[in-house]
């Protein structure tokens, strides 16, 4: 399937060139972002601008001893740890549930538990508010807790049905066979095996609820604001280089993450290419 | 014999076994129930509660209650009788004990400019209950806007309990005090052109990314495997990193004191910065660059599953290389255009953020209006209809979306 770029004419060859150059500059686009904000973080001044003057981790200290942005960090990492159990508790049982259940209403349920990606989140975010800000769940942490459960819940279906195609039901057909009650069955036979599964669709779950912030505009209190929701307001006034600090921060904190899922993912590949 | 034997027994087993199957249906089922209530509290009925507002007419019902009886036997030609402005005098002087009366005032301001005025102006003057026979005059004695049909017609139309009024104020309608359909004031009639421009900046951002994702995803899938992973690099890092932590580098690069502008008055290009953001080219910039890997990504899937041997067999056809790739290549790789483009288009019109924050005030979508009326000027009705139609836009494109990439599925199963 791979390689069949061995240009024979003239023209394909520039055709294959021109795509390399293209794509070569569309890379550059993708990467400007993060390359052109890397550097500035860890400049001594305090104007955006290249050439650097100096080195400094002034802005890192800046970030680390600013009780307003550790406040939003602890609030990002309260937030964000709760709604990631809860969404995969949620998204566990559910992802079991569709794998069994045959019905004609199923691509129905499963409309329903994938909208909230599909849906704008401004008018998630606007429902929400006018649901809750009359059951007292604005300005308070179960509010956006139970927001980004319902945001992330979808990744965490889809990452876990993901691994439970791989899954052999018979398996648990076994287990029951052999006398295991349904929940030893699920602690011992399911559970190890899914476990990566598992942990990558939580490990979604807190990602997309550690960068979500337009539920956090609507719904959070001040004592509530999170890391994205601070950054939000410190682009809006004036974008300070401990922001750039912040921005480094964060990019360190998605890419660990989501490595950890890619490394998840091409282990899950592995396994079921092995059974296959 | 045995056959006897075997068909009694069948039957019981046959019935066993559906029983089984259906035992075990249920329990799916109530894996699946936990989620589906908690959805239900946390998006349905809140959606759905949206959708309400946009049609929900409770404030003149609510704080004018007899003025609203009083005007049903009104049929709506010159000025209803004497009945009616009692009621609406004595539900003026309750309403101004309870504090409520501004609620109403504010909903009939949306029909008729100058109504809040009006209403609580003639609050304050009015001390007493008018005698009998005697509320017409004093009404309009106190406002001679009292003496207009189009008064009363306002109150008629806002009296519920359902309204069209924000979903046709949505698309720049109204109706006339006649309750004919017509266009809205010009003042007030945005909103098409802010739908317009959301859809422009929509298609324009599909556009570009089309435009830059095609030959990376070409790229990425005609590269040997270990090759093209590793620049897979360059396309899901900044994918996974933080959408904000995206457009503050952007402002960065693109501000008049940013990297460009400075690069190019360093190089003696330029001598004044260019404006390069907080206008539609920094929208564009933004939106492209966080949308692109949504692009790439489904567009990628496909080519990678396109054979070679198609190409190889078109060359040894005779097709000149550009014929085969626009006759045989391309049409090919259209469920992933498809996929693709749809995918972008969808999470653009939402987007909120990304526009708020590198786009002036002309550049500002659907998304900001909604969240304008909702935290700002706290008009529910408006924001939830303006919802509405963004939300129907977005389903009837995501039912699609479905339809192509269960097509996709589909036929993918059937190669297998």
């Amino acid at each position: 399937m791979s390689a069949n770029h061995s240009p024979q004419t003239a023209s394909q060859r520039i055709a294959w060139i021109t795509t390399i150059v293209a794509s070569t500059l569309v890379f550059f686009f993708l990467m400007a972002p993060i390359l052109a904000i890397v550097p500035l973080s860890f400049s001594s001044s305090t104007y955006l601008t290249y050439p650097l003057p100096g080195l400094s981790l002034r802005w890192y200290e800046d970030f680390l001893h600013s009780a307003r942005w550790m406040n939003s960090l602890k609030n990002s990492v309260i937030i964000g740890v709760a709604s990631a159990v809860l969404s995969m508790a949620l998204g566990t049982l559910a992802s079991l549930g569709l794998a069994q259940w045959k019905s004609r209403w199923k691509p129905v349920v499963l409309a329903v538990v994938l909208s909230p990606m599909v849906v704008p989140v401004v008018i998630t975010a606007v429902g929400v508010y006018f649901f809750f800000a009359p059951l007292g769940l604005t300005g308070n942490y179960l509010g956006l807790i139970l927001v980004h459960t319902a945001l992330a819940t979808p990744f965490v279906v889809i990452t876990v049905s993901a691994t439970l195609q791989g899954f052999d039901m018979t398996l648990m057909r076994a287990a029951a066979s052999l006398g295991a009650p349904p929940l030893l069955t699920f602690r011992k036979v399911v559970l190890p095996l899914i476990l990566p599964g598992l942990a990558s669709g939580a490990l979604f779950a807190f990602a997309t609820s550690f960068d979500e912030v337009v539920t956090v505009l609507f719904l959070a209190g001040p004592e509530q604001r999170t890391l994205p929701r601070e950054m939000f307001a410190g682009i809006r006034e004036n974008i300070s280089p401990t922001i750039t600090a912040v921005a480094v921060v964060l990019t360190v904190v998605s890419v660990c993450l989501l490595s950890v899922i890619e490394l998840l993912r091409r282990r899950n590949e592995r396994l079921k290419g092995n059974a296959g | 014999m045995t056959a006897a034997f075997v068909a009694g027994a069948d039957v019981p087993l046959k019935r066993r076994l559906k029983r089984a199957e259906r035992t075990r249906q249920f329990r799916a089922l109530g894996l699946v129930l936990p989620l589906l209530v908690f959805l239900l509290f946390t998006f349905v009925v809140p959606l759905a509660g949206m959708i309400w507002k946009s049609v929900d007419d409770w404030e003149v019902p609510q704080v004018l209650p007899q003025t609203v009886a009083a005007l049903e036997q009104w049929n709506g030609r010159g000025l209803p009788e004497e009945g009616a402005f009692a009621a609406l005098a004595a539900d003026i002087r309750t309403a101004r004990e309870a504090g409520t009366l501004a609620i109403a005032a504010k909903r009939l301001n949306y029909v008729v400019n100058g109504y809040r005025t009006t209403l609580l102006s003639t609050a304050r003057k009015l001390k007493d209950q008018p005698a009998p026979g005697t509320a017409r005059e004093t009404l309009i004695g106190l406002n001679p806007a009292w003496g207009e049909r189009e008064s009363w017609a306002a109150i008629r139309s806002a009296s519920g309990p359902v309204t069209s009024y924000y979903l046709l104020a949505a698309v720049d309608l109204t109706r006339d005090a006649d309750g004919a359909i017509a266009a809205a004031p010009a003042d007030q009639a945005i909103y098409r052109e802010v739908f317009a421009r959301t859809f422009t900046i929509g298609f324009g951002v599909t556009a570009l990314c089309l435009l830059l994702g095609f030959p990376v995803a070409y790229l990425l899938a005609n590269l040997p495997t270990g090759r093209s992973n590793l620049l897979m690099i360059f396309v899901l890092l900044p994918f996974w990193t933080s959408l904000l932590v995206r457009t503050c580098a952007w402002i960065v690069i693109l501000q008049s004191e940013g990297i460009v502008n400075g690069s190019l008055q360093w190089l003696g290009i330029i001598d004044e910065p260019l404006r390069l953001i907080y206008n539609r080219f920094g929208v564009y910039m933004a939106m492209t660059h966080v949308l692109l890997p949504f692009m790439i990504l489904p567009l990628y899937s496909v080519m990678r599953s396109i054979s070679p041997a198609y190409m190889r067999a078109a060359a040894s056809l005779g097709a000149p290389p550009a014929t085969a790739f626009l006759r045989i290549y391309l049409p090919q790789t259209i469920p992933g255009i498809g996929a693709g483009c749809l995918l972008v288009f969808i999470l653009a019109i939402g987007y909120y953020i990304t526009p708020a924050l590198v786009g002036g005030a002309a550049d500002q979508m659907i998304s900001s209006f909604i969240a304008f009326y909702t935290t700002e000027t706290v008009n529910w009705g408006l924001a939830s209809a303006l919802g509405a139609v963004l939300l129907l836009s977005t389903l009837v494109l995501a039912v699609v979306y479905g339809k192509l990439a269960l097509g996709r599925q589909t036929t993918g199963g059937l190669k297998n």
